[in-house]
């Protein structure tokens, strides 16, 4: 499969990105990582006049430590999350959710901004953003602006990205000593995922003090499962089975497994 | 020339193959690059049953890089109809099945335009630019719909019933008459199964090239067939046999899927010949999906009759076969070639086998890793099962008392067959022994007691299948339009090295390999002096290719049979060398000598001496080589016990594969290596059925599972590692005892799969779940709910992707 | 557009289009056929080379992305006549039958190695999950690749390609690291 014929532009640096996007209009595309823009060229399932490289932006790599919060580049690739120290001490989550993105080959390439940016509901990593109230850190043509991840997934493959913004940043608050887990459950290893929930609790002295809940392929987006979160606070461990059924209240399979993934990954996540 | 030490018949070798393919020294057809050479790209039907309006290509013609664009209006009168070399029956009915559909398309996915261009990119960007309006008709999907003649595939024929094929015992006097056995049983059980649709998914997508210079077609293609392929390409075309060469380079796998005359073989071929220049076509994965034929799709309605002790008396089967919307080249026989194998070790006195062929319009099936076999293991497979709950009997112990006993060999099967050899009682207690079958059976019964959320399950699999494909009078009697036999050729060099020509045709195998370790062995000569040449129809001008576990029993015995041609000849000679009488001389390791003398001739100096023909006995031609081709006068049947624990997580549905044991007779091993690689490879493709693979139509009928993304082949993080091992039974119908192995893993795993999950949950009440056992459906199953009313399928897939994209 | 790549050691300059796919680039262009296509969506894993020290699927880029550089293809990992400890391993084991899948297996194993040098077989499986073998059931793939593990370990023979880890972390540093 083949895909149809583009313009290519190379920008070396973020303004000069933007640029170039209001340029080209609304038939620019931008290529991060692309392991899922490339495949959909291929099919012909996209055409635009015009792809936009920002793989030479490497002021979009890498994590840095922000006080109470981390950013990380939008062009941070899946492997590098994967072993990053940061992201390990105080994002656990995030860590654990990447170890699971499509394959070895795919996270050398793909990126985190760049599967936030998809917005495809049966991403993985949309989930733990929105439950770990990540904030979206955006360039366009009138400057910087911030947007949380509540509202930065719109629909089914929609952001709230205007057609001439980059997503740059991604500001995670620090979770440091929380437990996390990530269960997922697909039919294959290659597959998305049917459901899967990301799950971070900080647990002191055998009580819950706080959880955050995010499932997904739920929905059109990323689903936080904010009752189960606020039934768990101030809870014993011992509440989670209880909690977990919280999670969706229909008897459909993916309700099922929301309940049921919901009370593995928190049970997991305490005990991680 | 120096002998060798050991046997090579049973020996691990290395492949000789493998030089190439580790380090990307192969020589697969997409890597031919043509002097001036065009490139063919393929526009598909996107709706399944249409009248063609009309066909715009003039924004496409004009397209920089195109040399043409071609329709069916443009071949109607030149492409013929694309060849079904199996006429099950006198009044079958059969589509004319053109290369490039002329005024109607009958599946999803069906070729109706060609681009011509001097780049694939090119090509792709002028597909694009084509216009087709349809003129849609009522979509044929389901088979039962089908037969009631509602709507028609094909409105010429008159019905979607393409044939009815029948054998029964009582009329046929192998066995008695199976209702009367089933009115006046203890016990009647009766299942309806489906075999869902697969699609054969070898590694390499299909590619043709054709070069029409030089006065001759030369084509490359990734086939399983070259040979067929030639003999069918000149029979649809008209151009001479003599004038078409067809070479099969490094296969990437075929499974069946690669068995075929496709549309575009026959297309490259036709455009070569318009355009005198040479063509290329390489199917992109999505195209191979679409139109490669697909496998297996069946309903099987089953009735087993039996005494209350367990002692089976009866097997009714009646099928509905989806033929897809054309008969490819032996699509028909596919389910024939399982009538015999649903009766398997057991010894029923009475069989009917019915089986109805359907169209639809969906994509041709046809032949895929077993074809037929898989489908009849899997139902009497389950029928035991069925049997074994029923009358509250251990599923192992109702198989015992019923299957054939090795002393009762051979056995005249109530289907009309002879299985020479087999030790079902050998295979099963070497499995049990390696499963720790008592272990797991208290397991299980402590999950059950304990409520687990996690539920073990054993399934058992006693499986025999018929292979060796086949003797030429069988396939003749079942209207096969071709023989069974195949051949070799032994090339005997002046300096001792030997050249193997063979019919068969591997793509992946390694018959360079095992062939040469059989004349090795033959003629004392080292394995590495033996060099096999094989898919190319100029050196190797005959053969019946590779398919149907069929290439060592039938192509090694030729392969033998030439071997001692050469050695019959070579004796002669050495005793006119050496001056004796022929009686006197003797061969041992490459060597000839005078019994009870010193007095002694290598291989090497008669075959020398043969080549210069300075002195030959009177009438002896010069040279040494020799033909030989072998026509079995039965089938092979390998057989094998395999068991599988199951885990099945009751709240997920999720099932995990704890342990797989195979136990597998295959007759003699020439390749120890090789035959264990066979098995995993043919287990997990087996495995897959039961769990993961299943190409879908919507209700449009297109094909929702058109990508890796959407049809799940599993990965090495899916599957098991398995224990293998091998009980033998030589098979007494060639000399080397070979069975075959090819299909033999595919064939037992996915009953062995199905029943161990079952077994796990059926006193949660579960009775059936339909293949692939997705976690949705054993979940579905176990809230007591038929599967159509779990809503809709969750997945992720490419259908779910959207055209607007992200970044990404 | 102009690009230069370094594949298997030799620097080429080429004049591309953009949607020229890397595979497309090596087997059309470079006669780099070792490198096959398998599909069309990245699941198949066929086409896996690497980029600077990693694995890539070259399907899956473009060949404009990888200008400055360095592609290593199945077609560049024996030295001196000499098969790398994988290559060796894969025919020791009889890890492959028809060979389609193998040289992106090849590259994909020795990436995981590069991460995992002493593999256990759950491992094994996980990093070669994308990566799809219709021949082998994976059996005697797992196998050899923990074979190779053996071969490469230090002292166990020549270590090639077992440094792209720090090799990637000097050149693209990583936060934190």
């Amino acid at each position: 499969m083949i895909p149809a014929e583009f313009r290519y532009l190379f920008p070396s640096t973020v303004d000069e990105a933007v640029r170039m996007l209001a340029d080209e209009g609304e038939d620019a595309k931008i290529i991060a990582g692309g392991q899922s823009l490339v495949p959909v060229l291929r099919m012909r399932l996209a055409a635009p006049t015009a792809l936009i490289d920002i793989g030479g932006l490497t002021e979009l790599t890498g994590v840095r430590d922000d006080g109470d919060s981390l950013l990380i580049g939008a062009m941070t690739t899946h492997y590098e999350v994967q072993r990053d120290h940061l992201i390990h001490d105080h994002a656990l989550l995030l860590k654990l959710v990447t170890d699971t993105v499509a394959d070895p080959q795919v996270r050398h390439r793909g990126t985190f901004g760049g599967s936030l940016c998809h917005a495809d509901p049966a991403g993985d990593l949309l989930a733990p953003a929105l439950a770990l109230d990540a904030v979206m850190i955006i360039a366009g043509p009138g400057g910087r602006r911030e947007v949380p991840a509540a509202e930065f997934f719109v629909d089914y493959f929609t952001t709230a990205l205007a057609p001439d913004e980059i997503l740059i940043d991604v500001r995670v608050p620090k979770y440091t000593g929380w437990g996390a887990h990530y269960e997922k459950l697909n039919r294959v290893a290659q597959a998305w995922s049917i459901v899967a929930v990301a799950a971070a609790v900080q647990v002191r002295g055998g009580t819950i003090e706080a959880a955050r809940v995010g499932l997904t392929n739920v929905g059109s987006g990323p689903v936080r499962a904010v009752d189960v979160e606020s039934a768990l606070v101030g809870q014993p461990v011992s509440a989670i089975a209880e909690a977990a059924l919280r999670a969706s209240s229909g008897d459909g399979y993916k309700d099922n497994l929301a309940r049921v993934l919901t009370g593995r990954a928190l049970t997991a996540a305490v005990a991680g | 020339m120096t002998a060798t030490a050991e046997p090579e018949v049973g020996k691990a070798r290395l492949r000789k193959e493998d030089a190439r393919l580790i380090t990307g020294q192969t020589r697969w057809t997409d890597n031919i690059q043509l002097t001036g050479m065009l490139h063919m790209a393929v526009l598909r039907s996107p709706v399944a049953h249409a009248r063609i309006r009309n066909i715009d290509c003039s924004r496409a013609t004009a397209m920089p890089g195109v040399a043409v664009v071609l329709t069916g209006e443009d071949f109607a009168a030149e492409q013929g109809s694309l060849p079904c070399a199996w006429p099950i029956t006198e009044d079958m009915k059969s589509p004319p099945a053109p290369a490039l559909a002329v005024d109607q398309v009958n599946f999803a996915g069906e070729a109706v335009a060609l681009v011509i261009a001097d780049s694939p990119y090119r090509a792709a960007d002028a597909l694009a630019e084509i216009d087709v309006d349809y003129d849609e008709l009522p979509v044929v999907l389901d088979l039962e719909e089908a037969l009631r003649d509602t709507d028609l595939v094909h409105p010429d024929l008159g019905t979607n019933k393409c044939a009815t094929w029948v054998f029964d015992s009582a009329e046929a006097g192998s066995g008695t008459n199976v209702e009367d056995e089933i009115s006046s049983a203890e016990v009647v059980i009766e299942r309806t199964f489906r075999q869902q649709r697969l699609i054969p998914s070898f590694m390499e997508p299909r590619s043709v090239v054709v070069d029409p210079s030089a006065g001759m077609f030369t084509i490359w293609s990734a086939t399983q067939i070259p040979h067929i392929l030639r003999w069918m390409l000149s029979a649809v075309t008209g151009i001479a046999e003599h004038k078409i060469r067809v070479i099969a380079p490094d296969v990437g796998g075929g499974f069946g899927g690669k068995l075929q005359v496709t549309p575009e073989e026959l297309l490259c071929l036709l455009v070569a010949r318009r355009m005198g220049r040479p063509v290329k076509w390489t199917e992109s994965r999505t195209e191979s999906m679409l139109s490669g034929h697909h496998g297996r799709d069946q309903i099987q309605k089953i009735t087993l009759s039996a005494r209350r002790d367990g002692t089976v008396t009866g097997l009714k089967v009646e099928l509905l076969a989806d033929m897809g919307a054309y008969l490819r080249l032996v699509t028909p026989g596919i389910p024939i070639l399982g009538a015999f194998m649903f009766n398997a070790i057991y010894k029923f006195p009475a069989y009917r086998f019915v089986c109805t062929n359907v169209f639809t319009n969906k994509v041709p099936t046809d032949a895929y890793r077993g074809a037929g076999r898989p489908e009849a293991t899997f139902a009497i497979e389950r029928m035991m099962d069925e049997l074994a709950v029923e009358l509250g009997m251990d599923p192992m112990k109702i198989r015992e008392m019923n299957w054939i006993k090795h002393e009762e060999f051979p056995f005249n099967t109530v289907a009309g067959l002879t299985y020479d050899s087999g030790n079902y009682e050998a295979a099963t207690a070497r499995a049990m022994e390696l499963f720790g079958y008592d272990d797991l059976r208290e397991e299980q019964a402590r999950r059950r007691a304990d409520g687990s959320a996690v539920q073990l399950g054993i399934g058992i699999s006693t499986y025999t299948e018929m292979c060796g494909l086949a003797p030429s009078r069988v396939l003749g009697a079942l209207r096969y339009g071709a023989g069974g036999w195949e051949t070799a050729s032994i090339r005997m060099l002046p300096t001792g090295k030997v050249e193997v020509i063979t019919g068969t045709s591997p793509h992946g195998q390694g018959h360079e390999t095992v062939w040469s370790q059989i004349v090795a062995d033959r003629l004392g000569v080292p394995f590495e002096d033996v060099e096999v040449l094989h898919g190319d129809t100029a050196s190797s001008h005959k053969g019946m290719d590779s398919y149907g576990s069929r290439s060592l029993a039938v192509g090694g015995t030729a392969l033998v049979h030439a071997a001692d041609k050469v050695l019959a000849k070579a004796r002669t000679l050495a005793a006119h060398m050496m001056e004796c009488d022929e009686a006197d001389v003797e061969f041992a390791s490459g060597s000839f000598s005078v019994r009870g003398t010193s007095t002694a001739r290598t291989l090497s100096d008669v075959v020398l001496a043969a080549h210069v023909a300075h002195d030959l006995p009177e009438g002896m031609e010069p040279g040494m080589d020799a033909d030989a081709t072998f026509d079995p006068d039965n089938f092979s049947f390998p057989h094998g016990t395999h068991l599988c624990a199951t885990e099945v997580d009751t709240e997920t549905g999720v099932v995990k594969i704890r342990s797989y044991v195979a136990v597998d007779d295959v007759g003699t091993v020439v390749n120890p290596l090789i035959v264990d690689g066979q098995v995993h490879g043919g287990l997990a493709q087996g495995i897959a059925q039961a769990l993961y693979e299943e190409a879908v139509h919507d209700e449009m009928g297109t094909l929702t599972t058109a990508t890796f993304a959407d049809y799940l082949v599993p990965s090495a993080a899916d599957l098991p590692a398995f224990l293998t091992a091998r009980t033998s039974t030589p098979a007494t119908s060639n000399p080397l005892g070979a069975k075959g192995v090819g299909e033999a893993g595919t064939i037992a795993s996915t009953p062995a799969v199905v029943n161990s999950v079952l077994d796990a949950v059926r006193h949660l009440g579960v009775r059936d779940i339909e293949m692939p056992l997705s976690p949705e459906r054993v979940w579905t199953a176990l809230q007591g709910r038929k599967a159509d009313d779990a809503g809709e399928v969750a997945a992720g897939g490419l259908g779910s992707i959207d055209a607007q994209g992200g970044q990404s | 557009m102009h690009i230069s790549v370094n594949v298997d050691g030799v620097t080429y300059a080429d004049e591309v289009e953009p949607r020229l796919l890397l595979v497309h680039y090596l087997r059309e262009r470079l006669g780099k056929t070792g490198t096959v296509v398998g599909c069309d969506t990245g699941n198949c894993g066929a086409c896996t080379v690497h980029l600077d020290g990693h694995s890539v699927k070259s399907c899956q880029m473009f060949a404009v992305q990888a200008n400055g550089h360095e592609i290593t293809t199945i077609e560049g990992l024996a030295r001196d006549g000499k098969l790398h400890p994988v290559q060796e391993a894969f025919r020791t084991n009889h890890a492959l039958q028809c060979g389609f899948c193998t040289p992106g297996m090849i590259m994909q194993a020795i990436d995981l190695l590069a991460d995992e040098p002493d593999p256990d077989d759950e491992t094994v499986r996980k990093g070669l999950e994308g990566n799809l073998c219709r021949c082998t059931g994976y059996q005697n793939i797992v196998r050899a690749v923990q074979d190779a593990a053996q071969r490469m370990k230090p002292g166990a023979g020549p270590k090639i390609e077992q440094h792209s880890d720090e090799h990637v972390t000097a050149k693209q540093p990583v936060g934190g690291e």
